[in-house]
């Protein structure tokens, strides 16, 4: 069963094997370079019918089902559809700026793949000091390119989108990075090789050591999949490009290819904050029980994105819209205290370490509902119950 | 001076220098981030990830967008046509002196060398002295951080009505 | 609770999710070029011209009467009447087109056409398959592309041209009954010259 684990690995070292010994490293990053071309890309084709098809189920429609089998190779026609379509860039339009902008925004979820451990020894550039804080810089140069992209079009409507992307990227970007915080401080290590290693612990003989079976942990994913949801511009948080308020928010005035980047560059981005969560907080390439180490380490983090993948469409089939007040209200006033409180239960389990697991399991999850309550009161007497004359 | 060193130094004075001549604002505020992006090119080439990837992540994940932020919701983003002032030569008299203070400062400062052997700057490092040395540094910005996000706070909400007609809260919600 | 009626949203589209694999009441679609819905009763689509009998010039109800090419809203209906008469279903010599043009393209499917003819010769069709390359000639049906037979007409609206076609069976009887008294009368006129006055039928 090592071998198929390693299969990626030791594919990789015998091609490298090939070169001479001054061209390996090279071959090893464009290796490595290559396959993130490959496999994430490709990805992106798949969910986007995957998303069709289940949001069309839970509308009770089929969904594509003509081109392949089942409609599988729907994306390769939407693909080749974009590609051969005009590529219209308005006269009022800033040309540089306009062009620049879908590459700022696909480069960026692109370079954080780097990072990202997939499997045992499968990451392309381990940077044991500072792996997160790329990640997160990366992340935020998203933003620059939705701001470009809505400026250069001199539309209203994708001003509209970009200033309500700005204001949204920036207020999410703070529960974001501050839930990502306690694992940082309890693991000791910006590395997210590290962070998956310190993981591996097993606990009662079967469970897995995963973040997200700790207080602080789970709190901290759900508060790290809210905010990244929203970092994604994802449904119910997607109102920079909201079809029904603003055509397409920034990226109206975009046709053909640059279209497509944009989508490219959203997904690749959701699979990129979804990977860094499974990375800290599910356990990265680790089952979650000990006796299922048996299943490749590649295949446990494709797995566990793809049930990222499934649970992000069915939120998506499920919740309307925010509002503007509402999302701002939503990170400011529940998701930013929560990661803040977050932050000390993090600090508790630290210092608490010898008493027994129930007490600070207590501890937490007591320190945890406290505010949970009161935010919940607060929204229970801002919002009464709604009464309705006409609906039973 | 290396030819990748110099490439750089071009990123940034080039963008520096667009950011303080260009006519339009947005142009300035992106050419300012281009710059700041080539500064942490500069720090990743003296093998100062830490403070490379913090300086893009604060720089131009925050500042730099809330530059241009802040210029699309000021009025007068549209027509960049207007003067900036009537007296040229104020402005760069006082130019001139920040920069002789400045380089009579780095000039007088004494850099004592690096020794070959410089320990690596670990981001534990980085935090250790910033809890043990410079931790009142550290507070007094973080007072004064709050400070800032408190008046903000204040700024930003909603105007005291008349007293004597208690506001009706109609939030549509 | 804050979340929980996300919770609850999300069991509701779960069912939906599963309800459209296994419930055939949920997944309602059909796959459209290959599956069909049977055809709606009340359905239509543009107008055709009902004819009687195999002959689609002879048997025309169309009198060219012109009152739907001035009802139509869009103004899609171009008719040019005949020189020459022919005898409709009661035997009555009458006009008839000899151009009757629509333009499906202008044509709005209102169904006033249907509503104001007085000879039940126009009626809506069900075909909605019209894409055509051609958008000026292609869409511009003549009169010997809108005939139907009546046959067609009954399959297609049974309960109304069931109506109609009793109702003109029932003209018809009249029309041949009075016309077998006055050939009756015609004929004893003819045997017996001078008839008493008051038996005219």
């Amino acid at each position: 069963m090592d071998a198929l684990d390693a299969i990626f690995v030791t594919l990789k070292h015998l091609v490298v094997g090939w070169f001479p010994a001054l061209l390996q490293p090279w071959v090893s990053a464009l290796i490595s370079i290559g396959a993130i071309l490959a496999i994430f890309p490709l990805l992106f084709g798949l969910t986007t019918v995957l998303e069709r098809k289940a949001l069309a189920r839970i509308q009770n429609r089929p969904g594509p089902n003509r081109v392949g089998p089942a409609g599988f190779l729907q994306f390769v026609a939407d693909g080749i559809k974009s590609l051969t379509k005009e590529d219209i860039v308005p006269r009022a339009a800033d040309r540089v700026v306009h062009f620049l902008a879908p590459l700022v925004v696909v480069i960026p979820p692109l370079l954080s793949f780097a990072v990202l451990p997939v499997g045992r020894n499968m990451v392309a550039l381990d940077l044991r000091e500072t792996g997160l804080l790329f990640f997160l810089m990366v992340g935020t140069a998203v933003e620059l390119g939705v701001f470009m992209a809505g400026w250069s079009s001199h539309n209203k409507y994708s001003l509209l989108g970009a200033m309500r992307a700005l204001a949204q990227l920036l207020s999410y970007e703070l529960p974001l990075l501050l839930s990502t915080v306690p694992v940082v401080m309890l693991t000791g290590s910006l590395s997210l090789v590290g962070i998956v290693e310190k993981q591996s612990a097993v606990h009662g003989g079967f469970l897995m050591g995963w973040n997200l079976f700790t207080p602080w942990g789970a709190a901290g994913a759900v508060l790290f999949f809210i905010a990244a949801i929203a970092e994604a511009n994802r449904s119910p948080f997607d109102l920079p490009e909201a079809e029904s308020e603003i055509v397409a928010g920034y990226f109206t005035e975009y046709s053909g290819f640059k279209f497509a980047l944009f989508f490219l560059g959203e997904y690749l981005g959701l699979f990129a904050v979804s990977g860094l969560g499974i990375t800290l907080f599910l356990g990265g390439w680790l089952p979650p029980f000990s006796f299922l180490a048996w299943i490749p380490s590649w295949l446990w983090f494709l797995c566990k994105l793809a049930g990222l993948m499934v649970v992000f469409i069915w939120l998506r089939g499920t919740l309307p819209r925010l509002r503007m007040d509402q999302l701002m209200r939503f990170a400011w006033q529940f998701l930013l205290p929560m990661a803040l409180v977050n932050l000390l239960v993090a600090g508790l389990w630290h210092f608490t370490s010898p008493w027994p697991v129930a007490l600070r399991w207590l501890l937490g999850v007591a320190i945890l509902a406290v505010p949970y309550l009161m935010f919940n009161r607060a929204f229970e007497r801002r919002h009464p119950q709604r009464t309705y004359r006409y609906v039973s | 001076m290396t030819l990748p060193f110099a490439l750089l130094a071009g990123l940034v004075l080039g963008g520096a220098l667009a950011a303080v001549t260009c006519r339009e604002r947005v142009h300035a505020g992106l050419f300012l981030a281009l710059s700041l992006v080539g500064l942490a090119l500069v720090f990743l080439r003296l093998d100062a990830e830490f403070i490379g990837f913090v300086q893009i992540l604060v720089y131009v994940g925050a500042v730099a967008v809330l530059i241009v932020f802040a210029i699309l919701l000021t009025r007068g983003a549209e027509n960049p046509r207007e003067r900036l002032g009537n007296s040229p030569g104020f402005g760069i008299l006082l130019a001139v002196a920040v920069f002789a203070l400045l380089a009579w400062a780095l000039t007088s400062a004494s850099f004592p060398k690096a020794s070959e052997t410089a320990a690596a700057l670990t981001v534990r490092g980085v935090g250790d002295r910033l809890m043990r040395e410079y931790v009142l540094p550290l507070q007094a910005i973080g007072l004064l951080l709050t400070a800032a996000l408190i008046g903000a706070a204040v700024i930003a909400l909603p105007a005291p009505t008349n007293p004597a007609t208690p506001p009706t809260n109609h939030d549509p919600e | 609770m804050i979340g929980s009626g996300i919770l609850h949203g999300l069991a509701v589209t779960a069912k939906n999710f599963a309800g459209s694999f296994t419930d055939p009441a949920r997944l309602v679609t059909v796959g459209y070029p290959e599956e069909r819905l049977p055809p709606k009763e009340n359905a239509r689509q543009f107008p055709f011209l009902v004819f009687d009998g195999d002959d689609s010039e002879a048997g025309l109800r169309c009198v060219a009467c012109q009152i739907c090419e001035k009802e139509c809203p869009p103004q899609c209906i171009f008719i040019i009447k005949s020189k020459a008469k022919k005898p409709d279903h009661l035997g009555k010599p009458q006009l008839y087109p000899a151009t009757f043009d629509i333009d499906f393209s202008v044509c709005m499917s209102c169904q006033i056409c249907v509503e104001v003819c007085p000879f039940d010769a126009i009626k809506m069709d069900q075909e909605f398959e019209l894409a055509t390359a051609d958008r000026f000639d292609g869409l511009l049906r003549h009169k010997d592309q809108l005939a139907r037979p009546n046959a067609y007409f009954q399959k297609l609206h049974p309960t109304d041209a069931g109506a109609i076609d009793t109702l003109r069976a029932a003209e018809a009887e009249k029309a041949r009954a009075a016309a077998a008294v006055k050939a009756a009368a015609t004929a004893s006129e003819s045997v017996k010259p001078p008839a008493a006055p008051g038996s005219v039928p």
